[in-house]
């Protein structure tokens, strides 16, 4: 069964050129899925249109059990997104509070009005926060504040906040382009252990080709807001690249 | 071989142009001030001149006395008034503004329309000199401590608004977006992801708003008949401007020492 169904999302920014132009797919649950296209091809868009965080011009987003996501209003919406992980290329953290505070955050859209404004969490919640910093090996950084951790740990505890959602799906935003290669590939080794081991699906926008192939079983590949590509990972060879991209694979640097 | 001479001599001429352009601004510039203090009698050379002059009596009629050091007490007590003020307006403004820049704020805001009504409210609140405000209250309220702080409420409240609207929108964007995705309610939001990104520069921004807020209430207490500005003005318009000076030399001590006061503070929090 599909855990997300995307149809006909259009999206304008403005009347010349659409950002996204009839998009239609559909994501099974425990996917890897990565998405790629030059930039400005509407991978960003089409993510952020997942979870309403821009707003779609025309089209359906069915995701779980929460119905048309674009029909969504308050406190439905917010209900949606609860369990809808993200994760983002600059990590998006309160740089001056702790770890453990920020990966506590993933919480709030299940918490009242007053216990999420003061920060009163549950011991199951608090224990849950542990564990999951405890699996991305960050625990001993808990009480450090985020403003103190490399770019890769950051990127870690954007992922731990992500999970204590208990999502069934997480979408990354470009989560390595600002890593080195070495914290990149600690970062899409957790999210292939996220989505092994623990059966949550991935969704990922890349910018490096090579790095989709090796770990996405499914790619999606975008050029200029039109879904050009759609297929397993094996299925990307240079014609296809060049479909996406314009230019002839030998032209870019793949990984 | 000749197209890269062209281009050498292209490159010369634009770099000529572009001395010439600062020729002709510096030019401009000279040639401006000598019109203006022209048509305005201003003589530069009779301005400088007159500063020893300026300097000599000066130094005959501002030196405090022992009348004016006996009158320091007092003094103190109206300073007191006037630093308790400039604090608790600027406290007050800060709270009002915090909502209106969270309204008005791009980042922020949870409606278009109000946040285009919270923009200009700050707008023309922070346009209307702290004077004019003065003057405005003076004809509801007299002449009492409650004119000076609501000129200067209102005149801080515009300010900070700005300020504060800037400073949400500079520091808190990644992460509000963050507790969207997350799933958190608007106060959620703004407690767990606003505040704490930007309080270090909202109390920096304050504290600059208490040491402009002293400077103003000198001004706004000549008017409004209270504090500092009221005493300041007693002892000019009765020619004694010995105690005046006195009283010159505390406003500097206390907004120097506020100054330092709140850049440790400063320094402290970020």
């Amino acid at each position: 069964m599909a855990l997300l169904e995307v149809t006909g999302l259009t999206k304008y920014y403005n009347k010349d050129a659409p950002a996204l132009k009839d998009v239609t797919f559909s994501v099974k649950k425990g996917e890897f899925v990565a998405v790629i296209g030059p930039s400005g091809s509407g991978k960003t868009t089409l993510i952020r249109c997942i979870n309403r965080l821009i707003e779609a011009t025309e089209g359906k987003i069915k995701y779980s059990k929460a119905g048309d996501m674009l029909a969504l209003r308050g406190r439905e919406l917010r209900q949606a997104r609860t369990g809808l992980g993200m994760i983002f290329q600059h990590y998006n953290l309160v740089s001056r509070l702790s770890v453990l505070e920020n990966v506590l955050h993933g919480r709030l859209g299940y918490k009242g009005p007053l216990a999420g404004i003061f920060g009163i969490y549950t011991e199951e919640e608090k224990a849950k926060a542990v564990e999951v910093l405890t699996l991305l090996g960050l625990e001993d950084f808990m009480y450090r504040r985020c403003d103190q951790l490399s770019g890769g740990q950051k990127q870690r505890v954007g992922i731990a906040r992500a999970l204590v959602q208990d999502p069934r799906m997480i979408l990354c935003d470009e989560p390595i382009s600002s890593l080195d290669p070495g914290s990149a590939k600690v970062i899409m080794d957790y999210l292939r252990k996220v989505q092994r081991e623990m059966g949550i699906t991935i969704f990922i926008n890349l910018h490096q080709v090579d790095v989709a192939r090796k770990y996405a079983g499914r790619i999606l590949g975008f050029n200029k807001g039109k879904l050009v590509f759609d297929g397993p990972a094996e299925e990307l060879k240079n014609k296809q690249i060049k479909e996406i991209y314009g230019t002839e694979a030998d032209d870019l640097i793949l990984n | 071989m000749t197209s890269s001479s062209t281009n050498a001599r292209a490159a010369n001429l634009f770099l000529r142009r572009n001395k010439l352009y600062l020729s002709l601004f510096i030019g401009g510039m000279i040639l401006l001030t000598a019109v203006t203090s022209r048509m305005t009698d201003f003589n530069f050379r009779d301005g400088i001149g007159a500063v020893p002059k300026v300097i000599v009596w000066s130094l005959h009629n501002f030196v405090p006395d022992a009348k004016a050091l006996e009158r320091l007490p007092k003094m103190l007590d109206k300073m007191a008034d006037t630093v308790f003020m400039s604090i608790m307006s600027s406290v007050t403004a800060a709270l009002f503004a915090f909502l209106f820049a969270l309204t008005g704020s791009v980042t922020t805001r949870p409606n278009g329309f109000f946040a285009v009504l919270a923009r200009g409210i700050a707008l023309i609140n922070r346009n209307i000199p702290v004077v004019a405000w003065a003057m405005i209250f003076l004809l509801t309220f007299g002449q009492s401590s409650f004119t000076g702080f609501l000129a200067l409420f209102f005149t801080s409240f515009g300010l900070l608004t700005r300020f504060f609207m800037e400073t949400i929108d500079e520091a808190s964007v990644s992460t509000v977006e963050a507790l969207r995705a997350v799933g958190a309610s608007f106060p959620q939001i703004v407690a767990r992801a606003v505040i704490p990104t930007t309080l270090p520069q909202l109390v920096s921004w304050i504290l600059y708003m208490i040491e402009v807020n002293i400077r103003s209430a000198t001004l706004v207490g000549l008017l409004t008949g209270s504090g500092i500005g009221f005493i300041f003005d007693l002892y000019y318009k009765s020619l004694q401007y010995k105690s005046a000076s006195l009283l010159v030399i505390l406003i500097m001590v206390v907004v120097l020492s506020i100054e330092v006061i709140s850049n440790t503070l400063r320094r402290k929090i970020l």
